[in-house]
């Protein structure tokens, strides 16, 4: 059995950290000052390694702890450079997808080096296969797992830049004072980082340097809402996504589908003709469908819907949302049994939850330039080594011969765990023998991309007097795909992980390092069972908390009917954490809970508890026919939440603005999964090709007043933000719908049975573009 | 192949393409101008967003013939130049722009270009009539914004139209 670890003794969690502020860093060789430090130090809070019978097993080792434990066995470096302009550069080995890293990143960096923020250059680094399991941006990990390493690497740089100081200014260290880029003497004389950039530099084969980070007390940066770094890139129309990198030759490039999920192609029988339209340049069957390219994305349109293409149907043909519900059903478990006590009434629900699509703004896309001696990747990664591993299985190459650049995301919500579009384009390229820009068509990126598992969630309570005696919950669903190397990274974490996980399956090992019950309810069970895996799933913002917090706080709100305790204060009553017992009363306070509510109106008020942070989440809807009829073109609108005030305590928050906004992000994410947004399985294919069928919160649909509050927290280490707003917006959303109508909802999104489109068509696969734009004009 | 001319962000371009492709690629994968994103090819999702002689249109449902040569399109790479210079904010950039960097509404930022030429749009037809953005004005924008920048993007409107 693992022994608990303790930080504070050196030597024990990385050889590296001398004490909980004291780290070990290097001056690399180099041009310029290069600082490093290892990116598997931590300071997070020691995990326990032996689970008691009572507490369930996330509240002592969570998949947090996990994912920074995953990176433990490898000893690579991240390194700050002090550019000759003054400046410090940082390549981040994760993904920045408009959670905000890159900020969050630069603001740390400019903390510990005394350099204002805009000095600070944070780039995503190309995928670094040495550094194994630590090129992962899941799970809302980056901050938690980067936060000390990356300052230690910033407080090796200044101390080297002091140290170099002291010779050119002629005075020691300790005299010296490091403010905005410039480093002053005693006697008042100064030298910019800049001019000392290269005199510090260090000497081949580095020296190993010990620093001492700055105190909570002593943070200027951290903690100071801070606009984004690249938000004036992005208004300006300067931030370049994949699609819109300019790299030579790389023509615009789409795939002609199969009508059915996962349909493969047999032949094509009008390749030539269409090799003859304009623009085209290259037609190419491959694996996925057939693949044009041509000088212009409206040309490829074209194309594909030209094409006549054989097609042999995918392993979903046929199947449809009912048939799928059936063997979710069928694989259902009965549920553990219940204290049998006479006097003991039970309190049950049973919730299904439709297929949902995590497709971003930005498509699926990458370029791809592959020659017979090597390739070039470029596409918005967040596990691009395993991207890299499998690109080059899949080109027949060493991994070596395969270089893969990150690029900054349009959105991620999950989606690019996944590189499906990178390994396509790769295998285009290499079939074509040309470089190709690959973009998926909104139809392709409803339909084919990654979704959300349906499933259902059965909760089962066993009451006596005012006490819950037990609280069962039962998840049962298709398959969640984590075959992006989360696999790899549980498998090398498992001989470390506490007595009882490591031999679950992975996605059971990430239910059960997820999900609790945060209320005192006695005998607690919660269970995950999965079952078919002919779909395209994955990660969805947030995996399984949203479904299962929805279904707990639910039947939360009947156990308090049952009682007759108004649902605030039964949550207060049965609540066992100080964290969410302050963020469920700045809930309650901030957003009046309680106050009189006209008739079909109501409030619904949530907790939920994760990535080291606790949120809480009171929310008003309406569900009056005044509003739910509104009328709007290709649209649904129906209930509308009107006020939502959401507490978090993340721990420390490095960027408050940013945690604002991410949490603003989460509450849209939670109102469309409860009332608007889903997947329709029809005849062995999804039905949504567009933003007017899958219904994503609109401006019709966003609540007009929306109050994020930041707890102010007794937390030293920062928590996760990007998936945080979630689950507990879902689930009021949910009981508060239930409490203005009187019924409480049992699938979800609740429009799910009314199909609010006509379909697109699947031959061809994808929508032409329209022509009637000028006379639309606003 | 037939020859297009049309005015982009001030200057007059000529390009070579048949007359049915759409403007957004034709400014996106010929021009090199790749403010207006791609989102959905078929005038939904409004990532294209730009202005035609001044009112916010979609280039992805527009075939470049059947633009005149004397059509200006602003895209959001020339909308500093739809304002005097004394009306430019402290980046040198359209007042909404510079109350979308002060409100820091961006996540990904996929979707804002054209997020804040439908804005622009938007007030100036408001302005028009001679009245404030309500919030029914804003529950009509159609632009997604698959980040769920919405709260950012109402205050930031506001703000806007009282730069503008």
């Amino acid at each position: 059995m693992p022994h608990p670890r303790d930080p504070h003794i050196p030597g024990d969690s990385s050889p590296y950290a001398v004490d909980r502020r004291r780290f070990v860093g290097y001056v690399l060789g180099g041009a310029t000052l290069v600082a490093a430090a290892d990116l598997v130090l931590a300071d997070t809070s020691p995990a326990a390694a032996e689970i008691p019978t009572a507490p369930q097993p996330a509240e002592l080792y969570d998949l947090n702890d996990m994912l920074t434990d995953a990176a433990r066995p490898t000893a690579n470096l991240v390194t700050v450079t002090i550019n000759e302009d003054g400046t410090a550069s940082f390549e981040l080995p994760r993904a920045e997808v408009g959670q905000g890293i890159t900020t969050s990143t630069a603001m740390l960096i400019a903390e510990e080096l005394d350099l204002p923020v805009d000095r600070v250059r944070v780039t995503l680094a190309p995928a670094r296969p040495e550094l194994l399991f630590n090129q992962l941006t899941g799970g809302s990990n980056t901050t938690i797992a980067t936060y000390t390493p990356i300052r230690v690497a910033a407080a090796v740089a200044r101390a080297a830049l002091l140290d170099a100081a002291a010779i050119v200014l002629g005075d020691t260290v300790a005299g010296l004072v490091a403010k905005g880029g410039v480093i002053t003497a005693r006697n008042g004389s100064s030298v910019t980082y800049g001019e000392l950039a290269v005199k510090a530099a260090g000497s081949a084969g580095g020296r190993a340097v010990q620093v001492e980070l700055k105190s909570e007390a002593e943070f200027s940066v951290i903690g100071t809402p801070t606009n984004r770094v690249d938000a004036l890139a992005a208004v300006t129309g300067q931030k370049d996504f994949t699609t819109d990198l300019d790299v030579p030759d790389a023509l615009p490039t789409m795939v002609c589908r199969a009508p059915t999920l996962n349909g493969t192609p047999v032949s094509v029988r009008n390749q030539t003709q269409v090799e003859a339209m304009p623009g085209v340049t290259h037609v190419a069957q491959v694996s996925t469908g057939v693949a044009v390219r041509a000088a212009t994305f409206g040309q490829c349109i074209d194309a594909v819907r030209a094409l006549e293409v054989a097609w042999k149907d995918g392993p979903v043909a046929g199947e449809s949302d009912a048939t799928i519900l059936r063997k979710v059903r069928a694989a259902q478990l009965p549920m553990p049994r219940l204290p049998d006590t006479p006097l003991a009434q039970t309190v049950s629900g049973d919730f299904t939850f439709w297929f949902r699509s995590n497709s971003p703004m930005d498509t699926n896309s990458a370029v791809a330039d592959v020659r017979p001696d090597g390739a070039t990747i470029w596409a918005g990664l967040k596990s691009p080594i395993v991207a890299q591993q499998r690109i080059a299985e899949k080109l027949g190459m060493s991994q070596d011969k395969v270089k893969v650049n990150v690029v900054t995301a349009g959105g991620s919500f999950g989606r690019r765990l996944f590189f499906d579009g990178a390994l396509e384009a790769a295998e285009i390229s290499q079939a074509m023998g040309a470089p190709v820009k690959l973009m998926w068509h909104r139809a392709d990126d409803a339909r084919v991309g990654r979704t959300h598992p349906m499933g259902t969630c059965r909760v089962q309570a066993t009451v006596l007097g005012t006490n819950v005696l037990a609280f069962n919950q039962s998840l049962t669903c298709v398959e969640t795909d984590f075959r992006h190397g989360l696999g790899e990274i549980i498998t090398a974490a498992a001989a470390d992980l506490p007595a009882g996980v490591g031999n679950l399956g992975f996605a059971e090992t990430i239910f059960a390092l997820t999900q609790e019950v945060p209320y005192d309810f006695g005998a607690v069970t919660q269970t995950l069972v999965e079952t078919d895996d002919r779909f395209n799933t994955g990660s969805m913002r947030n995996i399984y908390s949203p479904d299962v917090r929805v279904a707990s706080e639910l039947v939360v709100d009947k156990l308090a009917a049952k009682m007759r305790m108004d649902p605030y204060q039964f949550r207060r009553k049965f609540q066992r954490n100080e964290r969410l017992l302050a963020v469920l009363d700045t809930v309650a306070q901030a957003g009046e809970w309680g106050r009189p509510m006209p008739a079909g109106t109501a409030q619904g008020i949530a907790i939920h508890k994760e990535y080291k942070g606790v949120s809480a989440c009171l929310v008003e809807i309406d569900t009056r026919p005044a509003t739910t009829g509104r009328q709007v073109r290709d649209a649904v609108t129906g209930p509308r939440v009107t006020r939502v005030t959401f507490a978090i305590d993340v721990g420390l928050a490095i960027n408050p603005r940013g945690l604002e906004a991410q949490m603003q992000g989460g509450i849209n994410d939670g109102i469309a999964l409860a009332l608007t947004s889903s997947l329709h399985l029809r005849d062995g294919h999804f039905l949504e090709a567009s933003w007017d069928n899958y219904f994503y919160t609109r401006q019709w649909n966003t609540p007009p007043d929306v109050r994020v509050i930041v707890v102010p927290s007794e937390e030293k280490v920062p928590g996760g933000a990007g998936e945080a707003g979630v689950a507990a917006t879902f689930a009021a959303v949910a009981c508060a719908y239930a409490r203005a109508t009187g019924t409480m909802p049992t699938q979800f999104p609740i429009n799910h049975d009314q199909l609010s489109f006509e379909p697109k068509s699947f031959v061809p696969p994808i929508p032409q573009s329209p022509v009637n734009g000028l006379e639309l004009t606003s | 192949m037939p020859e297009q001319t049309f005015i982009v962000n001030g200057e007059r371009v000529t390009v070579d393409v048949e007359d049915d492709v759409r403007l957004l690629w034709v400014l996106r994968d010929l021009l090199g101008i790749t403010g207006p994103k791609y989102g959905c090819g078929i005038n939904v999702c409004k990532a294209c967003t730009s202005h035609v002689n001044g009112k916010a249109f979609n280039p992805c449902a527009v075939p470049v013939g059947s633009l005149g040569s004397d059509d200006e399109i602003t895209t959001i790479e020339g909308l500093p130049g739809e304002v005097a210079e004394q009306q430019r904010g402290a980046n040198g950039l359209h007042p909404m722009q510079e109350a979308w960097l002060e409100r820091d509404v961006v996540q990904c930022g996929y979707c804002q270009p054209g997020q804040i030429m439908a804005a622009v749009a938007l007030v100036n037809r408001v302005k028009a009539e001679g009245r404030q953005v309500t919030d029914a004005d804003l529950d009509t924008i159609r632009n997604i914004c698959r980040c769920g920048t919405y709260t950012r993007i109402r205050e930031a409107i506001r703000d806007g139209a009282a730069r503008m």
